[in-house]
């Protein structure tokens, strides 16, 4: 059984809380908070393609997509319309989570690896659209002049947007944990194991998978929109099938079926690409596949189900 | 005509076709409520495939699959379950990645599950039912027999209990009818024994049953009434006494060249 854990919650709450304090007292970490912003970012998603993939079954290469048109809808609102900074990334997310719930349709229908052809072509044609569609995507060359978050009037600096980002992802993690812990997530969970006989014991499947899909595309369009507003700067190349597979590498060196592994999974992706694979400049994209391939076939579980695997190694030991 | 002897489920007209495969046509028939009702016929009799209309999973070609009066099917799978049909599976179709107890609250999703957005916010109305589901699911672990081993993973407990908790999981759907396809398929004499007996306790709970059986013993030591199919049509309906030797029955199965 599931069970709430709240200390392990509270302490890494606390890690992250204090992080920046200490970051900035040794100069050789100093911009990781930085980096953290990202991760945070990116956990926002991670978080949702994890509750879609992992415990729902459903496989999707379209989140960077998802991610992208959050972004750009908060970049277009705002800059082109003048619309409020929050409002545009409140629109967008809904946007998003509609476009989702309408390519989920009859996406969903199709399984595995056909399901992910078909989400990873929807990837492929909304990136080519926010490459083409210039007059509102400034096409290849990128968007500038996006305007930044404040809160009362107050600015969001680094500093502030760090705990504004992982602020959200917290309330996205508990959130998340929540459902699972719930008759909702065991007819997710359910879904996974035996789509016949969730439809029946009740549960309506197709409606669920939607759900869960429209979730957690909206997350990423919430996690599109923090980026935007934080770099003030998009170009269509952040949103490539390139980033999808990095979402898919997150989620996979985390562990799949743990909602903190796609957190772990998201700071460490972030931290290598951001930090520490700079020397590999082009081969980047080789260790990113060995990463992959070694986590497949010897951690299927992914880093969060080490404990589980030594405690099981323990148990087959007489 | 008290409300012992009417009947819930009544099949009229039925004809299902695969292409140009007749699976069903015409079986004819009436499910009296509270009664153990088995179906039998020789292989591709078309037994399943009569279960997967009345449960939702196919859509027939032709014909009308009443249950209480009303017609259900154009309803789908889910909507059945919910409206007090629930089933079974001639392959085991546990949770695997769930524990026993966690298998049969899963029962109780169509009835009385949470949103998701309450679920998220651990509204506590959703927290309430979590807790009732939970005290139910460990209710039916008793009357089943498998409240030890409730924290067990589902995928470890071996076949005859499987197909026992498939049975505790469709009871939690609280049906007024269920179907059980093939639940004494390779299952030893003991654990047919027990599962013979678990049928009729579940009829005594007021549940009407419906099973696909090739296990003879099981069928006419626990039946009221058989259903015999062969080629997708209805060749015999009675007790067990009068199937037996029913010509037409023996000839379906033993052949008659």
């Amino acid at each position: 059984m599931l069970r709430y854990r709240k200390y392990p919650v509270l302490i890494v709450s606390l890690i992250i809380a204090f992080f920046p304090w200490v970051a900035a007292h040794v100069p050789a970490i100093d911009h990781y908070p930085d980096i953290m912003i990202f991760a945070g970012i990116y956990a926002i998603i991670t978080i949702g393609l994890s509750l879609l993939m992992g415990y729902t079954g459903q496989i999707s290469l379209g989140h960077a997509a998802f991610y992208g048109i959050g972004a750009y809808a908060s970049a277009i609102f705002t800059s082109r319309y003048g619309w409020n900074p929050w409002l545009s990334m409140l629109l967008g997310t809904v946007l998003t989570s509609l476009i989702a719930i309408v390519v989920g349709g009859p996406a969903l229908k199709l399984k595995g690896h056909y399901l992910a052809m078909a989400t990873l072509a929807f990837g492929i044609i909304v990136f080519i659209i926010f490459n083409e569609e210039a007059g509102f995507t400034g096409g290849p060359d990128g968007m500038t002049g996006i305007p930044g978050l404040s809160i009362f009037g107050f600015k969001l600096n680094a500093e502030r947007y760090y705990y504004l980002v992982w602020g959200i992802a917290l309330l996205v993690f508990l959130f998340t944990t929540n459902i699972i812990q719930s008759s909702a997530g065991r007819a997710l969970r359910a879904i996974h194991s035996s789509e016949a006989a969730a439809m029946a014991m009740g549960v309506n499947v197709p409606g669920c998978k939607i759900v869960v899909f429209a979730y957690s595309a909206g997350l990423a369009s919430l996690a599109g929109s923090l980026y935007a507003h934080y770099m003030n700067f998009l170009n269509p190349s952040t949103f490539d099938i390139f980033f999808g597979i990095k979402l898919l590498i997150m989620i996979s060196l985390g562990g799949i079926h743990y909602i903190w592994g796609a957190v772990i999974g998201a700071v460490i992706v972030t931290f290598l690409s951001y930090e520490w694979l700079h020397y590999f400049e082009e081969l980047e994209i080789l260790v990113y596949g060995l990463i992959l391939l070694m986590i497949t076939v010897f951690l299927p579980q992914g880093l969060a189900g080490i404990p589980e695997m030594i405690k099981n190694r323990f148990k087959a030991a007489p | 005509m008290g409300p012992e002897k009417d009947c819930i489920l009544d099949i009229r007209d039925l004809v299902m076709r695969f292409g140009g495969l007749m699976a069903l046509y015409r079986p004819d028939f009436v499910v009296m409520r509270g009664s153990i009702t088995a179906i039998i016929g020789p292989n591709g009799a078309g037994k399943t495939t009569l279960f997967n209309v009345i449960t939702g999973f196919l859509i027939p070609t032709e014909g009308l699959v009443l249950f209480n009066d009303k017609p259900i099917t154009c309803l789908k799978p889910h909507q059945i379950s919910r409206i007090g049909i629930s089933r079974t599976f001639q392959t085991v179709e546990i949770f695997r990645n769930m524990t026993v107890l966690e298998n049969v609250m899963l029962g109780f999703h169509g009835r009385m599950g949470s949103s998701f957005t309450a679920s998220g916010l651990k509204a506590p109305w959703a927290v309430k039912k979590e807790n009732l589901i939970k005290e139910k699911a460990e209710g039916i672990l008793k009357f089943i027999g498998l409240s030890r081993k409730s924290n067990h993973a589902a995928d470890s407990l071996p076949l005859g209990e499987q197909k026992i908790l498939e049975v505790a999981r469709a009871l939690a759907c609280e049906p007024a009818l269920i179907c059980l396809d093939e639940p004494a398929a390779g299952l030893n004499e003991t654990e047919s024994h027990v599962l013979s007996s678990l049928i009729r306790a579940i009829k005594e709970k007021g549940i009407t049953v419906l099973l696909v059986e090739h296990d003879m013993k099981v069928v006419m030591d626990i039946s009221d009434d058989i259903l015999v199919l062969n080629h997708g049509q209805k060749i015999a309906q009675g007790p067990p006494d009068e199937i037996k030797s029913h010509p037409r029955v023996i000839e379906a199965y033993l052949g008659d060249e």
